[in-house]
């Protein structure tokens, strides 16, 4: 190379240069924090103020925390042992455990159906959550929710099987005049689910006792159990409502079309505790006088309504980010709509929508919570009465609140945290 | 098979496709005018023709992604009506490549290549997977099955899209510039497989620009503009000898340098 020109362009190289290690002042834990913590005057202050601030907070909880009574029969006895030193009251959670978790009135020796319930319900959404698990056990997440009904609110067996048997008839009949029109199926899943209801009724009405579990009304469900029971079960209907009513939404047929635009445009413009009000109150006046159509299932419809409107604009802004040209491969391949939906444009935009859908899930379950002002008690609705109002343990609301915080923030922290993992393991285009 | 594919090489005279007296309308916008066109079984065209002349608004029409409104179309004997069933059974029979692969993201290579036939023609899985292996291993690709389109080049992407068309096992191949998203180096491996389809005596349907390849592999060169068929002729004459002024233009701008 030496005998390169001063002014020449031409240029060779012969040797490549060898990777090197970067200087030291740009690793390790102190370049970090100079990096991070103590760049510049402002950036230092802030640093100390943060301090400061993380600081007092941990210095006031610490004690609350460490000085914790756990076993005492009320807020006065507390009161006596902590002789005016800091410390939280912590004996309420003990002594409410079940009321917080069950509610009041759920029969205290049939806790364990609502634990198996529980439990169960772990190992009906695993294989709906982690697709690597075997196919087979999706076969009990579709008898869960016969099975979690028999278990929470009791009474023959019977009667879950009526209710599964007409999903299994009605089933049948579809898959028998299904390839005549997908519209003559639905009308024959609705007439063969029907008949067998309605056969079925005659059965579990001449056998209550056919292995019954003690009967529990609906009314009697409380504490976080009922949270978690409006939560899953909204979950899970409001996302394939949700799925049809932005399809809908995007349908050729303009009656169907018009239906969920209004559905979903009506729903997002009123606010939830209203429907929920609706639900309490008015939705009886409609009902034939003498029904008992129950107030959780009530609430249910609206709060899956409510979550579905809004699932249903988060997958219309998924499907919108497809390409047209996914919905034109599937097309010239001869797939039919239900086959490109289903296989091709969903997964899809379901994917781009999980943030979304998470979203109004947590959301979702939060609002579960809204059920206390129509005089349900879930857990907020135990606090804020039973266990408030008692003489034992009126006043401690740092311990409750900040107990009711911590369970609905692990089972959202979760729900995120998930959500983030699933994305990761979708992710199929820089691997 | 190479062998009994060789002696297909010639044209049946049998009719793959014939398009009568066919009109497009995008709203009031007269896209493709009174276009009249019969494709014989074993053929090869080229379209070319100007920016938004309607070439590809052509051959969708013909795999029914775009309606027209005016005329007939037939492929295989089957004339195109808006009845789902009978566009979804043409469908089947007409592979279609795009300019940019459309390949599925969320599937891997060889999921793509299996799904259609899994789920159109009912094909074992198993089965079906072999089949997509024969055609992957044709379009020189089988060790990329596993992976996802994301993580192929764009040559691989669209040589897989052939793949996954030619899995259906059409009777005819329908091309929307399949080589104009692609890099120079890229465009070669893409054409080759498009030879290769051409010399086994695939009925194609080639909308292009590659001037090179129309001269190797078509018997026949379509030229259109403005929505109409203004030329058409077998390639040599086609570039050599073009009789309409509006050719003339378009192969001198294209061509000339
Ligand atoms: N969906 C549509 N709505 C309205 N006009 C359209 C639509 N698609 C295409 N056009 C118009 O129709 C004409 C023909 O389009 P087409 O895509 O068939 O052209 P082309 O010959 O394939 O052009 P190119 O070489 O650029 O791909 C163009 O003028 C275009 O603007
Ligand atoms: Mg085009």
């Amino acid at each position: 190379m030496s005998d390169m020109h001063a002014h020449s362009v031409a240029f060779v190289r012969e040797t490549m240069l060898p990777e090197q290690e970067p200087p030291a002042s740009e690793v390790g834990v102190v370049h970090w924090m100079r990096e991070n913590l103590f760049r510049g005057w402002a950036n230092t202050l802030m640093t100390v103020i943060a301090i400061f601030v993380i600081y007092k907070i941990v210095a006031g909880a610490f004690p609350w925390f460490v000085n914790g009574i756990w076993s005492t029969n009320s807020l006065a006895e507390c009161r006596e042992i902590l002789q005016g030193t800091t410390g939280g009251c912590f004996s309420v959670l003990t002594e409410r455990w079940n009321q917080l978790l069950f509610g009041f009135k759920y029969p205290q020796d049939q806790y364990w159906r609502l634990i198996l319930a529980f439990v169960l319900l772990g190992l009906a959404a695993a294989p709906v959550l982690f697709n690597k698990l075997p196919k087979q056990m999706l076969f009990f997440t579709g008898l869960y929710p016969f099975i979690g009904f028999w278990l929470i609110w009791g009474g023959t067996l019977l009667a879950p099987l009526v209710a599964l048997a007409g999903f299994l008839v009605g089933f049948a009949a579809f898959k028998k005049v299904e390839h005549q029109s997908f519209a003559m199926g639905a009308l024959a899943f609705l007439v063969a689910a029907l008949v067998t209801w309605f056969l079925g009724g005659f059965a579990i009405r001449s056998a209550p006792g056919f292995l019954a579990l003690e009967a529990v009304p609906s009314r009697d469900m409380g504490g976080f159990m009922l949270n978690m029971i409006l939560g899953v079960v909204c979950v899970s209907l409001s996302l394939p409502f949700g799925i049809l009513l932005a399809l809908g939404r995007q349908s050729d047929m303009p009656i169907i079309k018009w239906i969920c635009v209004v559905f979903i445009e009506f729903i997002r413009g009123v606010p939830l505790i209203t429907l929920l009000f609706v639900a309490n109150v008015v939705l009886a006046y409609f009902l034939p006088p003498g029904t008992t159509f129950d107030l959780i299932i009530r609430v249910i419809i609206m709060i899956t309504a409510f979550a579905s409107a809004y699932i249903a604009e988060v997958i219309r802004g998924g499907l919108a980010a497809l390409p047209r040209g996914q919905y034109e491969a599937a097309d010239s391949l001869g797939l039919d709509y239900a086959q490109a939906t289903r296989l091709i444009i969903m997964p899809q935009a379901l994917k781009i929508s999980i943030p979304g859908i998470v979203n109004v899930a947590v959301g979702l379950f939060k609002d579960t919570t809204l059920v206390s002002v129509i005089s349900m008690f879930d857990l907020v609705g135990m606090i804020r009465g039973p266990i408030l109002a008692s003489t034992e343990w009126n006043g401690v609301y740092w311990e409750l609140w900040g107990f009711a915080v911590f369970l609905f923030f692990i089972v959202c922290y979760s729900i995120s945290q998930y959500s983030q993992w699933l994305e990761r393991q979708l992710q199929t285009d820089h691997r | 098979m190479a062998e009994a594919a060789q002696t297909q090489m010639e044209i049946s005279n049998e009719v793959a496709i014939q398009i009568e007296n066919m009109n497009k309308w995008y709203g009031t916008f007269h896209v493709l005018r009174d276009i009249d066109l019969t494709v014989y079984r074993g053929e090869r065209i080229v379209i070319a023709g100007p920016s938004g002349s309607g070439k590809s608004t052509l051959i969708r029409c013909i795999n029914a992604l775009e309606e027209h409104q005016k005329g007939s179309i037939s492929v295989d004997g089957t004339r195109l009506s808006s009845d789902v069933k009978n566009i979804d059974r043409i469908r089947s029979e007409v592979g279609m490549v795009f300019q940019h692969f459309n390949l599925f993201p969320h599937l891997t290579i060889l999921e793509n290549c299996t799904l259609a036939p899994i789920w159109v023609r009912k094909t074992p899985k198993k089965e079906a997977e072999e089949i997509a292996m024969h055609f992957l291993t044709k379009v020189k690709i089988p060790d990329q099955a596993k992976k996802y389109p994301g993580q192929l080049s764009g040559g691989q992407q669209q040589r897989v899209a052939i793949a996954r068309s030619l899995c259906m096992r059409p009777r005819i191949m329908l091309f929307d510039e399949p080589t104009s998203a692609l890099d120079p180096e890229m465009i070669k491996e893409v054409l080759d497989t498009m030879v290769e389809l051409a010399e086994e005596g695939m009925t194609m349907l080639c909308v292009t620009h590659e001037m090179g390849f129309a001269r190797q592999v078509a018997n026949r060169v379509i030229f259109m503009d403005a929505g109409q068929i203004v030329e058409q002729n077998e390639p040599e004459e086609f570039f050599n000898n073009p009789q309409n002024e509006r050719t003339k233009l378009f192969l001198s701008q294209i061509l000339g340098h």
